[in-house]
């Protein structure tokens, strides 16, 4: 990376470490996938704790993030705020996670209560830390309480010891606190592939997006790389306990640590992935070649990419932040997985690159990514077309533990807010957030990583950010609910759901926020349609979003699933399902864990966990109808220059769908027929959607649907019975 | 480099090359385990054997894989992490995996079955590439 590290440095970091705890276990050998232990340690009281994994917990949570949500649930009570010393962070990797065999088998899921929407977050995230974790005999990692001084937490896997460690010398930003660290523990060159970190930055400090960072050392560039848990600000609440780093270091990697029942049979399924990824990943999403970047063009092409504050789908000069544009940036022909055996290697990485900005102005880094959801957030949705800007701008978020998603829709909410004149040069300390500048929006990620001026206001996110204009300002409370892509209070991520009333539910009915990893239904919805009726799109919002939450149960990616499909999938009955990778996964469960689930308890396995973690929002105070209302500018369009953006497809569906004739109206008029119609639509498609989830009419999980998953725990129904 | 060419003509399917070969690399008496494999059912394409081209070392993320100074790919099993994607991308599929053995086997172009086959359906075959001249072992 960048930074010249020194020997003379890193000692004298480590020198001005002070042990304030330390622990020794005796690692657990894993068996069917599981270490059978968790671990819990309270950074207020420097307490370390090794508990047991029940029986039971597996049965009902299987892994990942639902353990997470179930430590969780016990750590906080209704009135829990994210910066309370109860809240906790809970990172677990999941029964099949550590698998060499099969292609995106290393997540670790994150859980907390998260700043911006004050309700439970879970997010999904690559690296070699959660299979490391495992090695090293847990489970899970809960961490609780606050530190009173900078500390990190060091797990050595193999020596079985454990410690927290005043830290006062290190860096806060990751791309320097992982190579302090990775330097720190290897014993040699060779050695630096067995540590992960987990580290976050210093706009996490100032704002409420920030996210977490979790390292893998990339063998061929000889550097400490990162994938983000991105959404929900659980880095915020990371920097807030005072952590600087978690490291975990585990010499031993293999084929078989998991200790699978049917190893043979996972050694079966990955080749054959593999041999799939090798004959037509070139042909089908190209994720070895661009990564996720792909998506940049295709979703311009079908009017779905965001341009300015999601007002429209596409730009003449999408070209210059395109697949191909990026190509050119990205070092090529590299086996580029975030955990080992991923032949889909979507993760990609620009060497050399040199920054024009900010505190790090002028040294040559190394950039991971940028992922499609990047280019678009900080790119297209901001106006922006310049690709080194999207690199810059990337290379800070993660440095400085930003969420790129949130942190550009909140960007463009600002930018739409100062072209409407809701804010001005004089709020925003002189910058000027127009559509395009961006300078501005450089200056504004630099100004939230030092805590100050406007750039602290935009760390707030969409939501408090709406309540702040309105409060101080005197805003219009309803252009700013339709105009502020958010909803839970997290900010939406980068897809336009306008024409796709599924999708539009699959961001705004989600548990956590509007991510499309629950869901991601545009092509289904609007360019196949494939699910036309309310009941079809209901039926695709109950099997996707569960079928989706079974990958975070057991420390999976999600992109072998779709991203690579079968010679023969388009000729099977449900080609959107791709059922032999379906079947593939079914077969890996059994295979690691000596179960004998099929396609449909898979589902079941996911809706307990999902049903759980709605009513963990109720818990929470969310988690009803009224939080699964939509911003309008995600159904349809707000202001006159939008639907004059695409007018004769609107007046189109006004005599056509509506039954109104559209000649002799105002746009004005117009809009609002529209927006009576596709609110309608929406409110249908949620009772349907509800009612096939085995919920009420207020989004609230049926005592009968509760009992049949068996999660009728009685603090379970203590919740639910006061809202039936 | 040296390879293992073959001569499908005049191949007679009779598995003594597989054989030979299971015993040599993997001390076995099972077909299975041998790193030529012939198969009965085809009349082109029969012998199934590597033949030196190298894909194998991009895609190995432990860099267990390498060229050897005569030309052969070897792999280093204590780096082998068996995530057996060589085993899928091999484009004549000639990296060999079996559940008994931990790491991915290959032809090493040793020579031991095509001093045994009995009809001279395979042989050694030396090429020389500039690698080798610029690494010093062949001129």
């Amino acid at each position: 990376m960048s930074c010249i590290l020194t020997a003379e440095h890193v000692h004298k970091i480590k020198a001005a470490r002070k042990v304030l705890k330390e622990f020794k276990y005796e690692p657990a050998k894993l068996e069917k996938g599981y270490a059978n232990k968790s671990l819990y340690i309270n950074i207020s009281n420097n307490s370390i704790v090794s508990k047991d994994v029940t029986e039971k917990m597996k049965d009902v949570f299987i892994g990942g993030k639902g353990f997470g949500l179930w430590y969780l649930w016990n750590a906080v009570n209704p009135l829990t705020k994210w910066n309370d010393p109860e809240n906790e962070i809970v990172i677990s990797p999941g029964p099949i996670a550590g698998i060499t065999q099969y292609p995106g088998a290393g997540k670790s899921l994150v859980v907390s209560i998260s700043p911006t929407t004050g309700s439970v977050v879970d997010s999904n995230v690559g690296g070699h830390f959660g299979p490391f974790l495992k090695f090293s005999g847990w489970d899970a990692l809960e961490i609780q309480g606050k530190a009173d001084r900078e500390v990190i937490i060091f797990i050595d896997g193999n020596k079985g010891t454990i410690s927290i460690e005043e830290a006062p010398l290190e860096s806060v930003d990751t791309h320097l606190i992982i190579e302090e660290l990775t330097e720190m523990y290897a014993e040699s060159d060779e050695d630096k592939r067995n540590i992960s970190v987990v580290s976050s930055g210093t706009a996490a400090q100032n704002s409420y997006i920030g996210l977490l960072n979790f390292s893998f050392y990339d063998k061929r560039r000889k550097s400490p790389r990162v994938k983000q848990a991105g959404r929900g600000g659980i880095g915020t609440v990371f920097r807030d306990k005072k952590i600087k780093a978690i490291v975990v270091k585990f010499n031993g990697v293999k084929g078989d640590l998991n200790n699978p029942v049917d190893l043979k049979k996972i050694q079966e399924l990955g080749i054959k992935l593999h041999k799939e990824i090798h004959d037509f990943d070139a042909i089908q999403t190209q994720k070895r070649e661009v990564g996720t970047a792909n998506l940049v063009e295709i979703m311009n092409d079908y009017d779905l990419l965001p341009v300015n504050n999601f007002k429209y789908g596409n730009h003449p000069e999408t070209w210059k932040i395109d697949s191909k544009q990026i190509k050119k940036k990205v070092t090529q022909n590299m086996p580029d997985g975030c955990w080992y055996g991923c032949s889909m290697a979507c993760a990609k990485a620009v060497d050399g690159f040199i920054l024009k900005t900010g505190p790090y102005k002028g040294q040559k880094v190394l950039i991971d990514g940028p992922e499609y959801e990047t280019v678009a957030a900080v790119g297209s949705n901001l106006g922006i077309f310049n690709l080194d800007h999207v690199l810059e701008c990337n290379f800070y978020c993660d440095t400085y533990g930003v969420d790129t998603i949130s942190l550009g829709t909140t960007t463009a909410f600002l930018m739409e807010c100062y072209e409407s004149n809701i804010l001005n040069k004089e709020i925003t300390g002189g910058l000027e957030l127009t559509f395009g500048n961006k300078d501005a929006a450089m200056e504004l990620l630099h100004q939230m990583s030092r805590g100050e001026s406007f750039g602290k206001i935009a760390g707030l996110g969409v939501r408090k950010i709406k309540e702040l204009l309105v409060k101080e300002y005197g805003a219009e409370p309803q252009f700013l609910n339709d105009i502020g892509m958010e909803n839970k209070g997290m900010e939406y991520s980068q897809y336009i759901s306008k024409e796709s009333l599924a999708q539009q539910g699959g961001y705004a009915m989600t548990n956590k926020g509007p991510q499309h990893d629950e869901a991601w239904l545009i092509f289904m919805d609007m360019v196949n349609n494939q699910i036309p009726s309310f009941e079809d799109k209901a039926e695709a919002l109950h099997y996707f979003p569960m079928f989706r939450t079974w990958f975070g149960l057991m420390g999976l990616c999600k992109l072998p699933w779709n991203d690579i499909e079968p010679a023969n999938n388009r000729q099977t009955s449900e080609p959107a399902k791709v059922p032999e990778h379906v079947q593939n996964y079914v077969e890996l469960f059994n295979s690691v864990t000596g179960k004998t689930i099929n396609k449909q308890e898979l589902i079941v396995q996911s809706e307990r966990v999902y049903n759980f973690q709605r009513i963990f929002n109720i818990k929470m105070g969310f988690g009803q109808k009224v939080h699964d209302n939509p911003p309008y500018r995600s159904v349809g369009p707000v202001t006159v220059e939008e639907y004059l953006s695409r007018q004769d497809r609107y007046d189109q569906q006004m005599k056509e769908l509506i039954g109104v004739a559209p000649d002799g109206k105002t746009i004005e008029e117009k809009i609002k027929i529209t927006r009576k119609y596709r609110e309608d639509q929406y409110e249908e498609l949620r009772q349907t959607v509800y009612k096939r989830r085995g919920w009420t009419e207020n989004g609230i999980p049926t005592l009968e649907h509760i009992r049949n998953l068996g999660i009728d725990f009685p603090e379970v129904l203590e919740v639910v019975n006061k809202h039936l | 480099m040296k390879f293992l060419d073959k001569n499908e003509e005049l191949c007679t399917k009779c598995h003594l090359c597989e054989e030979v070969c299971a015993a040599a690399i993997n001390k076995s008496d099972d077909r299975e385990k041998s790193a030529i494999r012939i198969d009965d059912e085809k009349d082109i394409g029969i012998i199934n054997v590597c033949n030196q081209c190298g894909e194998c070392i991009e895609v190995c993320s432990e860099q267990a894989i390498f060229k050897a100074k005569n030309g052969v790919i070897l792999i280093n099993k204590s780096k082998c992490i068996g995530c057996l994607i060589c085993v899928g991308y091999c484009p004549s599929l000639s990296m060999i995996f079996h559940e008994d053995i931990p790491a991915p086997f290959k032809c090493i172009a040793c020579g031991k079955c095509t001093d045994e086959c009995p009809s001279g359906a395979i042989f050694l075959k030396e090429i020389i590439d500039e690698e080798q001249v610029a690494a010093g072992v062949a001129e």
